[in-house]
């Protein structure tokens, strides 16, 4: 069974690359970027053999150094595990592909600097995926988190401020989480995801201590996916960061933060735990998840900046995924599911397209967008099927989730989180075609182009091609939700649903 | 009352970092120089950190070095040694600890490079100018 | 039913065309080629599944399964095919009268026009051919979207503003209003396939039914049903082939056609005469007939006039469903057609009237039936089968129309499409009489003939021709309709 270490090399060879990277980028920079491709490539080639592995096979695990669990770390790669890895992988390696080119005109002689730290990253999330013991996990958690600081504060202007306060509330969510972890091993005496699984259901009347555990959990995981009204970090980090970090870090740090909310949620704890033993937190949490979405929405429609409303927008879509989870439902979860793989593809696409209109407009205010489907069309094309996806217009994959949420939420009966969802489409409607309209309409002041056609003048290829596979696959994804479903999120619900 | 009285005693230890963690999260959130925030958010981590050593320590436990005749002959005695684990992951802790502090320092430096003050009132004023 | 390649082939080619029309950019000559050949294909293959539909049969096509029990297909049926003959048809016409069109008045960005132009068809036959209500909603979000650059053609405030209308009356009522009637649907009955006799039989109660045809019938904005017919008359800035096909035959008919579909195959008119929901149909539509017609009377602007005429118009289709008869269900189906064909003229001339003259107010156009001999008779016979007269297509659907109504006993609503009809009459006659009998201020009819272009006059010519051999020959939309109304 080579398969069984496909996913090590997967991990690895981002990490490796890294180490490479900042070694022998001394020599000189023409090998930075075949050191970039050439360990994306690899981890991709491993996610897609270990995806197809246990579509076939099923879940298994691996034990690093052959320290059996529960004394050594265990990796298990599950259906929902393998998904991540995928997702993780394939997007990685299309941002890095635009990063490639706006890092070069952003941060000429900073490039080695930045992609060491990109290449850490994503093994940080590659591995955060994988890991079956909790402790490591809070690890990986600040491996990817330090990374993403390091980065934010290479952008320009305000960023270093926006990233210090980042670290403050990173810090926070990260020392929460650690004290959960703390409580539950003083009561259980393992930090192995499967063992604590089994031991937490036999600990009787040490409920209340329990609960500080969980609760610790889920805020401090809460914290580092800007869950509202958590969220205050988020905005300004996301608007700040260089474009080259924004298409890595905006499709995919919160949608990992919610896939470990999944892992703590099922994979330590239990939908009996959560949904049976303590009913109305359940009732308490969708309803933020509601206020959430609509606060989010609304403040999303104040912004005069691309980058910044689209950070709100991600604000508004990690209500959904927790709304989605917590209603307790076997759709809803699926939707939230589905949606963390969705929501990815078309931040990726959207904010591709921010770097690709940056690049070429020196900004992302909206006034610099006039006229825009003129003299970038395939770019604005695909930012256009983006944002259909965002609202949910079949079929991009966006409406897919959305209909999996809003069936949910009705057999719940969550007619505000109901609400919320169909609120925050409309405004979406609102934001984006706001966009297309002053890019559909030329500059007013273009008296001299008199309306004739202004040059066609695309963002490079290296920034383009990523966006417009992106944007195909908004689609192709769509289309292939039944199957999607079927094969991969069915079975990523935890027992009983 | 008398109960109440006898667990804060009994766990004084445990007051302490709650205490410790408060007087962390206080300066992280109220303090607006941006050193101070810093501090605080060590205080912090060093109150868990020292929650969990706690939580390894037993009275009267030895280190947990064995020596393999004598396990061999007599097996563990579990209460004769401190609990190694928690130790040991805090050594990654305080590692991640001391990263995160790094690349705080790091942007700290960049900020005062910047705008050539720390606190962060008037931060806020240059970037609105 | 056999599965069949064709029904995805008829809505694809359109869309493909897109491609190749976009590509002879710089060579007009090629580009409008594509477009006729296009078109020319489309009807081919639409007609070309007829014979199979009128022997009862049909096919279907899965492109894919994405939510249990709701793929995304196509299924050719006698409605479908009845929208999609017309809708391929007037298209062929539009696209000839286009090229006049926009060439004698030089128009920018022709490219993006004829692409925008071949996306909304295909998305109007993925409506006709729709299995069920998602792939609807699908193909009727995309005609939304790909007509959005042909309502804003002409990129200035006024355009700008209309778009936004535009946009926010049909997505917004769609996302608000539509999608969540459609998951209810969903929830309760677990499919959401086109049934003969509907779905919803014995799934929903007297309320909840009723609340989901008001949000359909309101989702639906495109069928123009007052309050939400604002959109309409802005959306007349566009290029007049826009309005007059768009505005005239596709989008509105998708909105109608929309609602007709969830009345018979969702709710099934068994269950709307049970639950007496009939009533709620006839009396929006009743409101919007009587209003639209009285809005039209005071509008100097022609197109926006031939506007509220199609909103009033549009709702006779569906007061005409809203009978519950069979009578009356024949005339609301058999109006899709005689009102796309009359209404479709009125606009063509409209269009040529614009082209040879500049001209697009009714004050301005004393005398000048004189000068455009052709298009005022166009005009004339077209104006004659809206407001239901005879020798003309119009007069067969009012005439089963008011059969259904006095069928049904009510006789309010003979008053409703008499009064509506005489309105018809009050604001179509004035606009001929002034053409042909009105003194011209400019030079008092004495500029001889200056029609529009020939590639104009042809379509207009061929279209108004079509709304009398409609009365003559109406066989087929029985026969096909016939299968809808009694299967």
């Amino acid at each position: 069974m080579s398969f069984l270490n496909l996913h090590m090399y997967g991990l690895t060879a981002p990490l490796v690359g890294a180490m490479l990277l900042y070694a022998a980028g001394r020599l000189g920079s023409r090998i930075t970027l075949p050191i970039v491709f050439g360990s994306l490539s690899i981890s991709l080639a491993a996610s897609v053999l270990v995806f197809a592995e246990v579509l076939h096979v099923g879940p298994f695990s691996y034990t690093v150094g052959n320290w059996e669990p529960p004394y050594g770390i265990e990796l298990v790669v599950d259906h929902l595990g393998a998904l991540m890895i995928l997702l993780i992988s394939s997007v990685s390696l299309a941002a890095a592909l635009s990063s490639s080119r706006s890092v070069a005109a952003d941060l000429h002689e900073r490039r080695r600097p930045f992609f060491t730290l990109y290449l850490i990253l994503i093994a940080g999330l590659y591995g955060l995926a994988l890991t079956g013991d909790a402790f490591n996990l809070y690890v990986l958690l600040e491996i990817t988190s330090i990374t993403t600081y390091g980065l934010i504060a290479l952008g320009r202007g305000r960023a270093a401020l926006s990233s210090f306060n980042y670290i403050v509330m990173g810090s926070i969510g990260a020392c929460f989480y650690l004290l959960g972890i703390g409580y539950l091993y003083i009561l259980t005496g393992t930090l192995n995801m499967a063992d604590l699984h089994r031991i937490i259901p036999l600990l009787d009347g040490r409920g209340a201590a329990l609960a500080t555990a969980f609760a610790f959990l889920m805020v401090g995981l809460w914290i580092k996916m800007a869950f509202f009204p958590l969220h205050v970090w988020l905005p300004n980090a996301y608007t700040d960061m260089p474009d080259g970090a924004a298409v890595l870090i905006a499709p995919l740090m919160t949608k990992v933060t919610i896939f470990l909310m999944i892992r703590v949620m099922f994979s330590i704890f239990s939908p009996v735990y959560e949904f049976i033993q303590h009913m109305g937190v359940q009732q308490t949490i969708v309803g933020v998840a509601a206020v959430g979405i609509v606060c989010a929405s609304a403040m999303a429609l104040g912004q005069r900046d691309l980058r910044r409303m689209l950070a709100y927008i991600i604000i508004a879509e990690v209500g959904y995924m927790v709304g989605g989870l917590w209603l307790a439902n076997a759709k809803g979860m699926t939707g939230a599911i589905l949606h963390i793989v969705n929501d990815a593809l078309m931040t990726l696409c959207l904010f591709l397209a921010a770097a690709a209109i940056a690049h070429r407009c020196g900004g992302m205010e909206f006034d610099r967008l006039q006229g825009l489907t003129r003299r970038m069309p395939l770019t604005m094309a695909a930012f256009i099927v983006g944002a259909l996806s965002m609202i949910g217009v079949p079929p991009t994959c966006g409406f897919f989730s959305k209909w999996y949420l809003l069936l949910g939420g009705i057999e719940a009966g969550q007619w505000l989180y109901v609400g919320a969802l169909i609120f925050s489409s409309l405004v979406n409607a609102v934001l984006f075609f706001r966009i297309i309209e002053i890019a559909f309409f030329p500059a007013a002041a273009a008296g001299d182009h008199g309306g004739g056609p202004q040059t066609v003048r695309e963002a490079p290829q290296a920034m383009l091609q990523p966006l417009l596979v992106s944007a195909a696959a908004l689609i192709g994804v769509g289309l292939a939700t039944g199957p999607i479903v079927e094969r991969v999120v069915r079975f990523a619900l935890p027992v009983g649903f | 009352m008398e109960t109440l009285l006898d667990e804060i005693v009994a766990k004084y230890n445990y007051w302490i970092y709650v205490v410790l963690m408060m007087i962390g999260f206080y300066a992280m959130i109220g303090k607006s120089n941006l050193v101070k925030k810093l501090i605080g958010m060590n205080i912090f981590q060093t109150a868990i950190i020292l929650m969990f050593i706690s939580a390894g320590v037993k009275k009267g436990g030895g280190i947990p070095i064995l020596d393999k005749q004598a396990v061999l002959e007599r097996g563990v005695e579990a209460a004769s040694i401190v609990n190694p684990l928690p130790h040991v992951l805090m050594l990654t802790a305080i590692v991640v600890a001391v990263s995160v502090t790094g690349v705080a320092l790091a942007i700290l430096q960049r900020i005062h490079g910047q705008f050539g003050t720390l606190e962060e009132d008037e931060i806020l004023e240059k970037i609105e100018r | 039913m056999e599965t069949s390649f064709w029904p995805l082939a008829a809505v694809l080619i359109s869309l493909l065309g897109a491609i190749p029309i976009v590509l002879s950019d710089r060579r007009p000559n090629l580009r409008e080629a594509w477009t006729v050949l296009i078109a020319l294909g489309k009807f081919a293959i639409v007609a070309s599944l007829l014979p199979s539909v009128l022997e009862g049969g049909g096919c279907r096509f899965t492109l894919a399964e994405v939510v249990p029990g709701v793929p995304i297909a196509l299924r050719v049926d006698a409605m479908g095919m009845y929208f999609a003959l017309v809708a391929s048809f007037l298209w062929f016409c539009t696209s000839v009268y286009s090229i006049g069109y926009m060439r004698a008045l030089n128009e920018h960005d022709q490219t993006r026009y004829f692409a925008s132009f071949a996306v909304a068809i295909s998305a109007t036959l993925g409506v006709a051919f729709s299995e069920n209500l998602l792939t609807l909603y699908l193909f009727y979000e995309m005609l939304s979207l790909s007509t959005y650059p042909l309502v804003t053609h002409k990129q200035d405030a006024e355009a700008r503003s209309a778009g936004r209308k535009y946009l926010t009356y049909l997505l917004g009522s769609s996302v608000a209003l539509t999608l969540p009637a459609m998951i209810l649907i969903y929830t309760m009955t677990g499919t959401l396939d086109f049934t003969v006799g509907g779905i919803l039989a014995g799934k929903a109660d007297a309320s909840t039914a009723s609340i989901l045809l008001v949000l359909l019938v309101f989702g639906f904005a495109k069928a123009a049903v007052m309050p939400l017919h604002g959109w309409l008359p802005a959306a007349m800035v566009a290029p007049t082939p826009v309005s007059s096909f768009l505005h005239g035959v596709a989008v509105v008919k998708v909105g109608v056609f929309s609602i007709l579909r969830i009345v018979f195959f969702v709710f099934g008119t068994g269950l709307l005469a049970d639950l007496n929901l009939g009533a709620v149909l006839t009396a929006l539509a009743s409101v919007t007939i009587i209003g639209a017609s009285l809005v039209a009377l005071t509008q100097d602007n022609l197109k926006r006039r031939l506007a509220y005429s199609t909103i009033g118009q549009l709702s006779y289709m569906i007061l005409g469903a809203g009978m519950l008869t069979e009578a009356g269900m024949t005339g609301g189906l058999l109006h899709l057609s005689m009102h796309a064909f009359g209404k479709i003229t009125l606009f063509l001339c409209a269009g040529a009237i614009y082209v040879a003259a500049h001209k697009s107010n009714i004050s301005e156009m004393d005398g000048l039936g004189r000068r455009m001999p052709v298009t005022y008779a166009a005009f004339f016979l077209a104006s004659l089968s809206i407001i239901g007269m005879p020798p003309l297509g119009g007069f067969l659907s009012k005439w089963s129309m008011v059969v259904g109504a006095i069928d049904g006993g009510r006789l309010v609503l003979v008053a409703v499409i008499l009064v509506s009809s005489l309105l018809n009459a009050a604001y179509f006659f004035p606009i001929v009489y002034r053409g042909f009998f009105a003194r011209d201020a400019e030079d008092g009819g004495e500029g001889g003939i200056r029609e529009a272009p020939v590639l104009c006059l042809i379509p207009l010519g061929v279209s108004a021709l079509f709304c009398l051999v409609l009365f003559l020959w109406p066989t087929l939309a029985l026969q096909l309709i016939q299968r809808v109304v009694s299967p």
